[in-house]
């Protein structure tokens, strides 16, 4: 019988398991192997075996003295840069999701649904759409600049485009709702005589945010900062437009070997390292989560 | 005691954060649908009122052809990838631990977690090599990629209904001497509605907006509306762009109330 | 409307499998660069409709090409790699039989080097990549390269460099004192060092960059002309200088895919932009000289006197014409290319 039940999940569960298989898990190993060969004739790959690539990806052979080998700076700036930035963008979203998130909790129950209906709306929009929209508030015409030159406040417009800022304006308005979501999700099942007891025991509302709504609604703040944090990591479009080709994040530096840097391999170990970098840091979620909920995932 | 007029719900502070966070999520596109009727092509200056922009989208074939496709490939995928997602979440869900789990979440969830440039990439070449050898480039493959890459949208919030079901509910129905089959069929699925129509949405949704993978999956005129928009953000870019942001977030606005509606109603 | 949905569906329709749909010729171009009046006039004249995908660079389409299944029929890439698409037999000879107005090709554009006697390929459009100043903020000598890789004060920071590495390598080499495709380590030391502390000061490495040039975005960069002239009808201020240490002129060719569907269609549309009336046609919407005899009574006013089209003698003689330099250059300019630009 036992033996019965788990063959139907596996009959259940096999097309979608194909699915997956063919077109986003096997491909994988596409470019796994594609690490391993040698660069085109402009572009694609050559049969030849070659550990060039992954070479390339940490050290930097001088092109008029190869002799010379260094640390390819380059790419751990980029590297630097991509989890800086995410990092960064995950603070923010929580800094201004966690507030949100509370505030929707806390409207009276009929009310709720509106707000909800309120944040997720500009989830819904096309990425290249909100990603353009921001452009067009931040560059040098555009209407942040026009609003603040017309009120006086500054007397010439703030470069606010191609820059890190840019970037990271552009990744928290774009993930913000993420962080949201799951936030309110915890909040909602947060029992809030708990809350109260906190008060009624002369907590201060800081000491209860502290010691009792914080670590109540942890598991909704982790799974928010996942939610944040690794698709800013991969993120391509974003950085692409905001940051002008200057603030290469590491979606943007394996785009480039595919292109104009006619590196195949190079950039088929990018994505292999960036891929790394994302199971390290689901890795790492999963060992907290589990620690969180006491290790009562056998029905998660 | 005095009584408090205390609202412990209250956070000073918080409410003030709340409100400018979600003005500040408006005003972009606030922005963007207010310049989409105007009259010049500047995007700052305003230069009257006008409905050319929303005219020449019409009449402009080319995007109503992306637009068309965007939709039939995003029901496609999101259709497909709900019953698929539906029946994995029955078989992983609400059982205990079994043989091989953990590797079918890691599958189940790996189109989350890898970066859309890795997956393109990866899909670049493999499709690459499928239409050489098989002669067939047509819309299949996008339909396999989207379908990929939906699964695991759809798949969460299925489970997540499925998990806080009342399994009382089915025993009950198991009491009064209903089969497995008319179980599922009376009480698990319609229960479990809510969670499917917010896997379909949430892939609707998601299908419409890649660029990415449909970038590097495409063939001969088999562009989407996001990987037309991202060829003309590389030119110049018109008002036209606005008025057809418009209507696409017009439209996501009709699909995002219907969701609301439908899981009000059912609680 | 209606219409329009019908011939959505239509073309829907026919794209989705029915690859070798009557009447149809698929044409893989660079973004915005296909006029789409030129495409009505096809489609009322032929009864063949022409269905335009974009790309944004030479790589992609190249990449696309090879991997095959692509399912396009013409592709339009630049001189200097035409002459792979020839020699991987990724192209077929143009059929005269069809392409008539073979003979309407200007003189000076038929014996190219990279595909003598136009065997294979027919112009497009023609350009030059130059810098483009706004003058109300730099009143100096515009026809300098100078200013991008040693930019004066007031430019630091406002640059826009189009991430084009054979346009952006030419000028750089010919500043440095190089000839094209040049294997002069020294020189191109000199480029690499020259590029890469130029580059702290521009501020974006981006196409698209005509709205962001007459907005005041940037204040000079490097730029096509075409591009430049459409920036400029936007913003006066805004002006086109060609380095006088000589700038790379280009050439994007169409030429019909080896794999292609609809070869006949093809065919016909190749000739049907050989028609001067034609290629001027796609001269007003590109905003690019074309290489067709006689087009220029059928060009927009603007164009006549444009200076982006039209300059001085002795700044016309600094361009070169840019060749295919071997797989060797194309190496170590790749490897500096990328270097500069992460």
């Amino acid at each position: 019988m036992k033996r019965d039940s788990h063959r139907w999940k596996w009959i259940l569960v096999s097309p979608a398991l194909l699915v997956l298989i063919l077109a986003a898990s096997g491909p994988l190993l596409i470019v796994a192997v594609y690490s391993f060969l040698s660069p085109g004739n402009m572009g694609g790959v050559a049969w030849d075996f070659s550990t060039d690539a992954w070479f390339r990806v940490f050290f930097k052979r001088d092109i008029f003295e190869p002799e010379n080998v260094t640390l390819n700076a380059d790419h751990l700036a980029v590297f630097q840069r991509t989890i800086w930035l995410s990092l960064q963008t995950t603070v923010i979203c929580a800094a201004l999701g966690f507030p949100t998130a509370w505030f929707i909790a806390t409207r009276p129950a009929n009310r709720r649904m509106i707000w909800l209906f309120l944040i997720t709306v500009p989830f819904w929009t096309n990425l290249l759409i909100r990603t353009f929209a921001i452009q067009e508030m931040i560059r040098n015409t555009g209407t942040l600049n026009t609003a603040l030159l017309w009120l006086g406040v500054i007397g010439e417009p703030i470069e606010m485009m191609y820059t890190d800022f840019a970037v990271l304006l552009g990744m928290s308005y774009v993930f913000l709702p993420l962080m949201v979501l799951p936030l309110y999700a915890a909040m909602d099942k947060l029992d809030f005589r708990l809350v109260e007891a906190g008060y009624d025991l002369y907590a201060s509302r800081f000491q209860v945010l502290r010691h009792v709504i914080l670590p109540l609604v942890k598991p909704g703040f982790i799974a928010g900062s996942i939610l944040v944090f690794i698709p800013s990591i991969g993120a391509y479009v974003t950085p692409r437009v905001l940051g002008g080709g200057r603030s290469m994040m590491m979606g943007n530096l394996i785009g480039l070997q595919f292109g104009q840097g006619r590196n195949w391999p190079l950039g088929s170990a990018l994505a292999m390292v960036l891929l790394v970098i994302v199971v390290v840091a689901l890795v790492f979620y999963l060992r907290i989560t589990t620690r969180e909920t006491g290790g009562r995932d056998g029905q998660s | 005691m005095a009584s408090r007029e205390f609202n412990v719900r209250a956070l000073p502070g918080f409410g003030a954060v709340a409100i400018f966070t979600l003005v500040m999520l408006y005003l972009p596109i606030i922005i963007l649908v207010i310049f989409s009727f105007n009259e010049s092509q500047s995007q700052s200056a305003w230069g009257g009122f006008s409905l050319k922009w929303y005219v020449a989208a019409f009449n402009n074939s080319q995007v109503i052809d992306v637009s068309i496709r965007s939709l039939w490939l995003a029901l496609m995928a999101a259709g497909i990838a709900t019953v698929l997602a539906t029946l994995a979440a029955l078989a992983t869900t609400r059982v205990g631990r079994f043989p091989g789990q953990t590797m079918i979440y890691a599958l189940i969830n790996q189109p989350l977690m890898v970066p859309e440039i890795v997956t393109g990439i990866a899909l670049l070449i493999f499709v690459a090599f499928l239409k050489v050898q098989t002669g067939y480039a047509g819309m299949g493959y996008m339909v396999a990629a989207h379908t990929a890459f939906c699964i695991p949208f759809a798949y969460l919030p299925i489970r997540a209904r499925l998990e806080t079901m009342d399994l009382t509910l089915e025993r009950a129905a198991a009491d009064l001497y209903a089969t497995p089959v008319q179980a599922f069929t009376y009480v698990t699925l319609p229960l479990l509605v809510p969670g499917i129509v917010a896997g379909f949405m949430l892939g609707f949704v998601v299908s419409l907006d890649t660029v990415v993978i449909t970038e590097f999956v495409k063939s001969a005129g088999q562009d989407t509306l996001p990987t037309y928009m991202l060829g003309q953000l590389r030119r110049s870019v018109t008002p036209e762009m606005n008025a057809i942001a418009t209507l696409f977030l017009a439209l996501s606005l009709v699909v995002v109330s219907l969701f609301f509606l439908i899981t009000r109603k059912r609680g | 409307m209606k219409r329009h949905l019908t011939l959505g569906l239509a073309a829907l329709l026919a794209t989705s499998g029915l690859v070798h749909a009557e009447g149809v010729v698929n044409l893989y171009n660079w973004g915005n660069y296909t006029s789409p009046e030129l495409l009505e006039k096809f489609e009322a004249e032929t009864g063949i409709k022409v269905n335009v995908t974009d790309y944004d660079s030479n790589d992609t389409a190249l990449a696309r090409i090879r991997q095959g299944g692509h399912g396009f029929d013409i592709v339009v890439p630049s001189n200097s790699y035409t002459q792979t698409w020839i020699n991987e037999g990724l192209v077929v000879p143009l059929d005269k039989s069809i392409v008539t107005n073979h003979g309407n090709i200007a003189p000076e554009w038929v014996d190219v080097d990279f595909d003598p006697g136009r065997e294979y390929s027919v112009p497009w459009q023609w350009g030059t990549t130059g810098v483009i100043v706004n003058t109300s903020v730099f009143k100096g000598d515009i026809n300098d390269a100078g200013i991008i890789f040693n930019p004066p004060d007031e430019l630091k920071g406002k640059i826009n460099v189009i991430p084009e590495m054979s346009d952006v390598m030419a000028i750089a080499i010919y500043y440095a004192g190089g000839e094209a495709c040049t294997m002069d380590m020294d020189v191109m030391r000199k480029v690499r060092d020259m590029l890469v502390s130029a580059k702290a000061h521009w501020k974006a490495l981006d196409y698209g960059t005509v709205d962001a040039h007459a907005a005041g975005d940037f204040s000079a960069g490097i730029y096509w002309n075409g591009a430049t002239m459409r920036a400029r009808l936007q913003n006066e201020d805004l002006a086109y200088g060609y380095p006088t240490t000589g700038y790379p002129i280009w050439m994007d060719s169409a030429m019909v895919l080896a794999d292609a569907q609809n070869t006949e269609n093809a065919m016909t549309f190749i000739n049907f932009i050989l028609e001067p009336e034609n290629a001027a046609m796609i001269s007003n919407f590109a905003r690019y000289a074309n290489g067709v005899t006689g087009s220029e009574e059928f060009m927009d006013e603007v164009m006549r006197n444009a200076p982006e089209i039209v300059a001085a003698p002795e700044l016309m003689a600094a361009g070169r014409f840019s060749p295919a330099c071997s797989q060797e250059v194309n190496d170590l300019q790749s490897q500096i290319w990328t270097e500069v630009l992460q």
